[in-house]
């Protein structure tokens, strides 16, 4: 997995609420049997019209937010399915970053498997940071050591789960971690077995 | 004194293999079902670090999400090339790493959260887990039941374990009895319609009550089918005699002095008298009346005998413009294209029966192309012995193989754009029944009654 550290990009602006797994990526994208390739199909029934070509209203296809790698977005981002799909196709397209009031707990989740980075702030911080993105001109710089996101003279700090954070700076693997346990697993085991032999 | 537990917590501390200084705890899993669509990328991952499957009997597999419901689909009928090798992929995994797997030709086959407890794989107190959303489902019989990504799709394939934090405490508490004609479904999306589709982010709901004691095991398995649409990623509803009893002599279920022993442990599986909870929601079941949804979120429900809502934000607005409705206009005149009954929020055979009754010697209406997909090879089998087959297609119903089908629409089972669907699945989600269609959510007898009169019904003017 990729380390996270620092983060200098433009924010797009998403001021919707209840974005779910569905509309980030369709279920006709969910038959690959690879983790890549997806961006190109991200928000796909909002990026593109039914013959395929893209919808000029929609803020990924305008030119200032074409490569950006953050979002900035309403409560409850990432609700529905479980598809790791989702986070898969947000990287794939570049975001590395997406920052809400609230998001689903399977999809916050799944942004940490990948390396992406969901920062939850207050209804007032999105409100701020919302204006911030809709100026073209802005770049965010995310700092998770510091947790804080900037953009020109100001800033906000965020809250971050401490070994979530371990493990997005670093770029660990979580089974790997896990192993480490083996002993204790073991011992789990050997006791499950005694106690309820019926598993 | 003891401290009071609520079940969750029980669960959780039966299960706690490690703690970590950061706060985050390791997780025994039990039991671990598996599908083609979440699967392929955490084989290969297995495969590319030199990993093995740590506990194959733990594991199982069954095809369901992308299949073709159509009766000739084991000789290719209305399958689709990607679908197909996802299919062939999970087939070549499960015999590579040793995992028992349910294909198309064997009649335990069917949606997976219809199957783990069909087979008792699914037992109260275990730890289920699977790479879709609705694993919730299993709360019903007391199990600690959550889906997960990809990522800890491989996690827990590497090590029977998953490291995570511990969820907090919610409970909805109905009081009072569900009245006549008014079933599992209305009573989730009524609570839905209460506390919104992120009012139980970050907790497990326990439900409680009269009106859950009274309910079968196969409509708690709807209601916690939902937790997950109320922002719960697990809900629990305490174990019971008629808990037990639908697990005794299922396949995977403890025999002899084992099943004895296990029942001794079921019965500790409530929450202790007093202990506390992070949320409490009180809701009463006597007022509530057949729901149905007419937006794109789940929260956007209404009783039948309503009208759709004016407009008072954006979000209603957009809903309502993506829907084609008008506002003001009586629930009751929604012209439908569309009924799908089926998915594991209501294809099991106590749905079948709910939905047979209400079209039993009718036709359905000259407008409404109408499916029913059972929830597996077992549920089918059950519905075609007690003639129910019969009835749906006398209706007119085309009668289906098992699958997730319309619900989600990952085979040729979908809406058209601008087509409207009357269903008993669990997402109205724009785009989800097919690019374009609309979805409202309803119990399978409200469907039924939608299809005979060809739009949206309050079923109880046809019981």
């Amino acid at each position: 997995m990729q380390k996270f550290t620092v983060l200098k990009a433009k924010a797009a602006p998403m001021p919707r609420a209840n974005i779910d797994t569905d509309l980030i990526i369709p279920k006709q994208f969910l038959k690959t049997i690879q983790r890549s390739g997806l961006g190109k199909n991200l928000f796909n029934d909002l990026r593109y019209d039914e013959q395929g070509n893209e919808r000029d209203d929609f803020v990924l296809n305008q030119e200032a937010y074409r490569h950006a790698n953050i979002l900035v977005t309403g409560e409850n981002f990432g609700c529905g399915s479980s598809r790791e799909h989702a986070p898969w196709s947000l990287l794939d397209f570049g975001i590395q970053c997406v920052i809400a009031e609230s998001f689903a707990d399977i999809f916050y989740n799944n942004c940490f498997k990948n390396g992406i980075l969901p920062i939850k702030v207050s209804s007032e911080d999105v409100e701020q940071l919302m204006q911030a993105a809709e100026n073209k001109e802005n770049e965010f710089n995310i700092d998770l050591e510091q947790q804080s996101i900037t953009v020109g003279n100001h800033q906000i700090d965020f809250e971050i789960d401490a070994f979530r954070k371990h493990c997005l700076l670093n770029g660990l693997d979580d089974i790997g971690l896990t192993l480490q346990n083996e002993s204790a697993i073991q011992d789990f085991e050997q006791k499950r077995t005694k106690q309820k032999a019926w598993l | 004194m003891t401290k009071l537990k609520t079940l969750y917590d029980k669960i959780w501390e039966d299960h706690l293999v490690a703690q970590s200084d950061a706060g985050d705890d390791l997780i025994y899993i039990d039991r671990h079902l598996i599908h083609e669509v979440t699967t392929p990328q955490a084989f290969e991952g297995l495969r590319m670090s030199g990993r093995k499957v740590r506990n194959p009997k733990a594991t199982l597999g069954v095809i369901d999400h992308n299949v073709s419901t159509h009766k000739n689909r084991h000789q290719g009928v209305e399958v689709e090339e990607d679908s197909r090798l996802q299919v062939e992929t999970l087939r070549q995994n499960c015999d590579e790493f040793g995992v028992e797997l349910y294909d198309i030709l064997d009649v335990r086959q069917g949606i997976v959260h219809v199957i783990g407890p069909e087979q008792g794989f699914t037992l109260p107190g275990t730890t289920v887990v699977c790479g879709d959303s609705h694993t919730s489902t299993h709360g019903a019989f007391g199990a600690l039941a959550f889906g997960i990504g990809t990522s800890e799709v491989e996690h827990v394939l590497a090590t029977q374990t998953l490291r995570m934090k511990k969820l907090k405490n919610m409970r909805v508490l109905v009081e009072g009895s569900l009245p006549l004609g008014v079933t599992a479904k209305d009573l989730i999306l009524a609570i839905i319609g209460e506390i919104g589709t992120a009012g139980g982010t970050g907790h497990v709901i326990e439900f409680s009550g009269q009106a859950f004691h009274d309910l079968s095991v196969e409509g708690r398995m709807t209601v916690c089918n939902m937790a997950i649409e109320g922002g719960a990623r697990a809900g629990l509803i305490a174990p019971d005699e008629k808990t037990f009893e639908y697990f005794k002599g299922r396949p995977f279920a403890p025999k002899g002095d084992d099943w004895d022993k296990a029942v001794e442990y079921w019965e500790t599986l409530k929450t202790d008298e007093g202990a506390s909870f992070d949320k409490e929601v009180v809701i009463s079941a006597n007022n509530i009346v057949p729901q149905v949804t007419w937006g794109t979120s789940p929260e956007d429900v209404l009783p039948i005998t309503e009208q759709v809502p004016e407009v008072s934000n954006d979000a209603v607005k957009r809903a309502i413009e993506y829907m084609g409705l008008i506002p003001g206009q009586p629930l009751q005149d929604v012209k439908i294209d569309k009924v799908f009954i089926g998915s594991c929020t209501n294809s099991r055979i106590e749905d079948m029966r709910a939905a047979a009754e209400i079209v039993k010697g009718k036709k359905v209406a000259d407008n409404v192309y109408a499916m029913v997909v059972p929830g597996s090879g077992l549920v089918k089998e059950q519905a075609e012995e007690e003639g129910l087959d019969k009835i749906f297609m006398h209706a007119g119903f085309d009668w289906r193989e098992p699958g997730c089908s319309m619900c989600l629409a990952m085979n040729v089972d979908k809406l058209q754009p601008g087509e409207r669907c009357a269903s008993t699945s669990n997402r109205n989600f724009e785009g989800r029944q097919g690019r374009g269609g609309r979805t409202h959510l309803m119990s399978p007898a409200m469907a039924a009654a939608a299809a005979l009169k060809g739009s949206l019904a309050d079923v109880r003017e046809y019981q």
